[in-house]
């Protein structure tokens, strides 16, 4: 396949009009096809899965049946003794060295993190737990072995629903009992706030419980030469993983080496130091050959940490013209079985986004993190903001029909002006910049709103039995995780910097190392255009490596939307101080001062003459450093980490219209219109490619996903057959387009985009469902929205909530 | 994700593949594998052996046979629902065919192994069974008929005996003045259907003269809703309708599962078996 052929659905895209190619000759802001495709398309791929190793053998965990239990008994030696089989282990056999899955987000005093073994060894706590695993020398035989294993359990009680966990004569999933932590924020005067409040709703919403489904399911690779030990694995986050896996395992961290090679998605479910991980290190260092594990779908959603499940309680304070007094938000927050990477900081990145784009005087945020007996939940594409802006924008909604208004009026009444930044919101955060206005503005005009709008009013009046519904999402997010300062104050265990470096070659070819770990992302190409731009060296000219500790030594890897915004940055800042040095160099050179000389198109010039050095012939006489100035290396080699003073807020308008068939509840997306602003743009085909996939796993949420357990505990949708991912048959055309306030938190002036999508997405769909029922008497149904629940909303039975 | 040890054989004859399977109870026909292999993977299913039956001569085509279309068992999704023979002559078969999971899936599944497979949530029960299409079934004793009303007994479960593989299916035509609709309600393009509706219509002079009606998923089999067809019979195309498909629950027993409880696929049975009749009667 050529290049043109990788590329050409880009090309369309870019061709369409769709999006405007800046003139000039600059290459951020230029639609670039993505360089990875041609490569990845092709089936030249590198997927953990794919490598293989002398002598490599398999992995194959036993998995709990039982989402509680006592483990009294593990026999392995009738699967040791098959064809085959090499070894089988119980978690007894690693009680001494598997250590504790870590948790590097203790958000309260009060928090309390359970010993997690990799493998159970005296009591499970959710099915799916690993209490046993067989090595063998090819799949098939160890799936074998695996029935082999005797197991014996004493029946435990399940606990499953957070409310009843928190009573006192719950059963507990752990000894010290159901709650994980609890905290509370408050800023302003709460009580005076909702005192004599001419208007107060009071909603609850249920984030229901989803499994990320990234499409390449995990994979982990361990070897070891008897003294340095390679862990390849599915991971978002290699340098993260390797300094805890040190931690874990006692390995020292210069003897481990992590490498996240091809990586098929992640949406945070591969930011997470797993069982799996850690168990195959102990394997390869105890039987000295490498080993390899690769998980079933049925296995991953049984145990890749799942995301969401909360119950929202919010009540929200107005005065008569819908002027928000004041907001109180009491969560319950499902952690699982147990605390994993980030298990309780995912609620807490929600603690201050509940006020949104709102102005506000008073504002007060609970959390409980609650222990039940099922998959921990973790980082899953936005971790605690579309929680927030669901809850944000689903009542304002309630808002605007409580008080007869449009629900774009409510928000104008009360959203931040453009006039107004950099505004300090009531939970503390600064938003440096942004437009909501323009966005909103933009969005109604592309969506028809005032034709919709009567659209939907003579449906109403001819009782149409399908009806049309508007649904409305203001968002912003809190992104660009993040500022190591503010972490520190959230005592999250780690900074938030990023690494850059760029290496100038002999031929004046670049490479360029980043501490951040592309998944799908397209970072090499985007890292290109940032260098290209910086050292005015052609796109083609430049590679990105990352993804390998012993290559990218420094990084804090990929999430929260992250990447650009910090190590986007980094890359660039890296680029400066290789210009730095190349600007001593030349002027060495060209015998003048520095001063006297002018960067453009990738060379030095002497101002008022024609001298000139190109970078490339820089890089060249560094190399042979026949003549270098005094005190300068022979390199232009540089690196630089970039570290945020405030995190970035992108933010839009996104208008969902949907059609409601009230006779059987499906719901159809009729038009969706999205309006972001992500501040500058590096790579317009790369943000659009990122707003349609978040777009659809919001809608996703909205309509399809929900994993769903039953009283015992058992995963009822362990297969793709149960948890319905819609495909591109089943979402409508996106209508996107973008307003642009650059950050002012970072030169490139980025705001990241990576989860804006799926965080605006959720509610404008419910809000279009809600809206669309709302004249008989329906004010919520519980996500997803399926037929049957839409359909009991309108019976007026179970499923739905009516005023 | 692996399935348990088994045998495997590619049968060279039909009669091979016959013996195989009268002489171990636990072998599996192995044609498409769609339905099958992911039980297996699964590990919800452990055959002996799976006789494989793609490579056998004259199970696989289309043919047209004057009164009725021919439809081998071996024939693919894909095949059937580009048939000008069977979307001339049976359309309803390559409408609901269409709705098969997707594309994927159409080029490997069969016809016949979607049928033999007996899922009373796979699309074609239904619409075999309204059609009244008989199953021809091959042993070493011979063939032998099998009316659609008798081929599902129960859940993935038909009357086909010990060492039988079914060869294919006869489609009746109806002849002329018929309409046809197959109404699938499901939450995503490829999942199976909560509830379907096969429906056949005979309009003549604006009234109803004859309707056949089969229902996807409301029972443990494929279903009839002879109360509907009873109903319909002489209605006039129009408001009368609606009153008819209020029968469409009578005699079954929907499952309940994660996308829908029993009474609410006996409410959608209704709409869905007006929606199905009058789409159908609008187009004879």
């Amino acid at each position: 396949m050529t290049e043109l052929d990788a590329g050409l659905v880009g090309e369309q895209i870019a061709e369409s009009g769709q999006i405007a190619e800046p003139t000039g000759r600059g290459e951020i802001g230029r639609a670039r096809r993505r360089k990875e495709d041609a490569r990845l398309l092709t089936g030249h791929t590198r997927w953990t899965d794919n490598l293989q190793q002398p002598g490599m053998l398999q992995v194959m965990f036993l998995r709990s049946p039982m989402a509680h239990a006592r483990i009294t008994r593990v026999d392995v030696s009738a699967a040791r003794d098959l064809p085959g089989v090499l070894a089988a282990f119980s978690g007894q056999d690693f009680a001494d060295e598997q250590g504790s899955l870590p948790c590097a987000w203790p958000v309260s005093e009060d928090i309390v993190i359970p010993d997690h073994p990799p493998m159970a060894v005296s009591e499970v706590r959710y099915v799916g737990e690993a209490v046993a695993c067989v090595v063998a020398t090819d799949r098939y035989r160890a799936a074998d072995a695996l029935e082999a294993i005797e197991v014996d359990y004493e029946p435990l009680p399940a606990v499953m629903d957070m409310h009843d966990a928190l009573t006192p004569d719950s059963p507990k999933v752990h000894e010290s009992g159901n709650k994980a932590f609890s905290t509370t924020i408050t800023s302003g005067d709460v009580e005076a706030a909702f005192r004599d409040a001419p208007v107060v709703i009071d909603r609850t919403y249920i984030q229901q419980r989803l499994i990320p489904s990234a499409m390449e399911p995990r994979a982990v690779l361990a070897s070891t030469d008897g003294d340095t030990f390679t862990l390849w694995s599915s991971t978002q986050i290699p340098h993260v993983l390797r300094v805890m896996l040190a931690v874990t395992t006692g390995i020292p961290e210069h003897r481990l080496r992590v490498i996240a090679p091809d990586v098929g998605g992640g949406f945070g479910s591969k930011l997470q130091v797993t069982a799996e991980e850690v168990l195959c290190l102990l394997l390869t260092r105890r039987l000295g050959r490498p080993v390899k594990w690769s998980e079933s779908r049925t296995e991953g959603n049984l145990t890749v940490h799942h995301g969401r499940d909360q119950i929202q309680h919010i009540r929200l304070a107005a005065e008569a013209d819908g002027r928000i007094r004041g907001l109180r938000v009491e969560l319950l927050a499902d952690m699982g079985a147990y605390l994993m990477l980030v298990t309780p900081g995912v609620p807490m990145l929600g603690a201050s986004m509940f006020n949104a784009i709102y102005k506000m005087d008073a504002y007060e945020f609970a959390c409980t993190g609650v222990f039940t007996t099922k998959m921990p939940t973790d980082a899953y594409r936005g971790a605690g903001r579309p929680e927030a802006t669901y809850a944000i924008e689903r009542v304002m909604d309630e808002l605007a029909a409580e008080l007869g208004i449009d629900p774009l009026e409510a928000r104008r009444r009360n959203w931040i002006r453009h006039d107004e930044f950099p505004y300090t919101t009531i939970s503390g955060l600064t938003y440096d910049s942004g437009n909501y206005e323009a966005a909103t503005d933009r969005a109604m005009a592309l969506f028809g709103y005032d034709k919709l709008r009567a659209e939907q009013a003579d449906r109403r009046d001819r009782g149409d039995p399908v009806q049309l519904g508007i649904g409305v999402s203001t968002y912003t997010e809190m992104c660009g995780l993040a500022p190591s300062r503010l972490l520190g104050m959230a005592n999250y265990g780690a900074g938030g910097w990023e690494h850059g470096s760029v290496r100038m070659l002999p031929t004046g070819k670049v490479e360029v190392i980043t501490g951040t770990s592309p998944h799908g992302q397209g970072h090499v190409t985007s890292w290109s255009q940032i260098a290209a731009d910086a050292l005015g060296v052609p796109f083609d000219d430049i590679t990105v490596l990352h993804g390998d500790t012993a290559v990218a030594h420094k990084g804090m890897d990929t999430y929260g939307s992250r990447s650009l915004v910090i190590g986007g940055v980094a890359v660039l800042k890296a680029c400066e101080k290789v210009k730095d040095k190349a600007r001593k160099l030349a002027a060495h050179l060209l015998e003048c001062s520095p001063d006297d000389l002018e960067f453009e198109a990738g060379a030095f010039k002497v101002r008022g003459t024609g001298a000139s050095r190109t970078i490339q012939e820089l890089a060249f006489a560094a190399f042979t450093a026949h003549d270098l100035p005094e005190g300068v290396e022979a390199r232009l080699d540089s690196d630089a980490t970039f570290d945020p003073d405030n995190y970035s807020f992108p933010h839009g308008t996104h208008l969902c219209a949907v059609e409601v068939d009230t006779e059987t509840g499906m719901v159809k997306i009729r038009s969706y219109v999205a309006v972001d602003d992500v501040g500058k743009v590096v790579n317009p085909l790369i943000v659009e490619g990122q707003v349609h996939g978040g777009i659809a796993q919001g809608v996703a949420q909205a309509l399809f996903e929900e994993a769903v357990y039953d009283a015992d505990g058992n995963l009822l949708t362990a297969t793709m057959a149960d948890y319905l991912l819609p495909s591109a048959a089943d979402l409508p055309a996106f209508t996107t387009d973008r307003t642009e306030t650059p950050s002012t938190g970072n030169p490139l002036g980025v705001k990241g985009v990576g989860e804006a999508g799926t965080i605006a997405s959720t509610p404008a769909v419910v809000n279009a469902v809600v809206d669309a029922l709302r004249p008989r008497g329906v004010r919520d149904v519980q996500m997803p929205c399926t037929p049957e629940r839409v359909w009991r909303a309108v019976q007026g039975t179970r499923g739905g909530v009516r005023s | 994700m692996i399935p348990a040890r088994f045998d495997y054989l590619r049968a060279g004859s039909l009669e091979e593949a016959c013996q195989a399977l009268a002489s171990d109870e636990d072998a599996k026909v192995l044609a498409g594998g769609q339905s099958l292999l992911p039980l297996l993977r699964l590990r919800l299913s452990y055959p002996t052996t799976l006789v494989d039956i793609g490579r056998l001569p004259g199970l696989s085509g289309v043919e047209d046979r004057g009164d009725h279309v021919h439809i081998g068992a071996m024939t693919t999704h894909d095949e059937v629902m580009r048939s000008p023979v069977v979307t001339a002559a049976c359309p309803l078969v390559a409408m609901a065919t269409a709705t098969v999971a997707d594309p994927a899936v159409r080029h490997r599944g069969t016809f016949g192994g979607s049928l033999a497979h007996g899922d009373p949530a796979g699309d074609l029960p239904a619409v075999v069974l309204a059609l009244d299409g008989v199953f021809v079934a091959r042993s070493a004793r011979g063939e032998r008929d099998i009316p659609a009303a008798e081929f599902f007994v129960d859940y993935l479960e038909s009357s086909l005996r010990p060492g039988e593989i079914l060869a294919g299916v006869r489609i009746p035509k109806l002849g002329e003045g018929w309409g046809y609709h197959y109404e699938k309600f499901h939450r995503t393009a490829q999942a199976w259907a909560i509830v379907g509706v096969a429906a056949a219509v005979k309009r003549s002079n604006g009234a109803i003269q004859e309707a056949r009606v089969g229902l996807t998923n409301m029972g443990s089999t494929p279903l009839r809703a002879r109360a509907v067809e009873a109903a319909l019979r002489g209605v006039e195309v129009g408001e009368q309708v609606r009153p008819a498909c209020e029968a469409a629950a009578e005699g079954t027993s929907p499952p309940a599962d994660l996308h829908a409880q029993p009474d609410y696929r006996r409410h959608l049975a209704k709409v869905l078996t007006y929606r199905a009749i009058g789409k159908a009667a609008g187009a004879p």
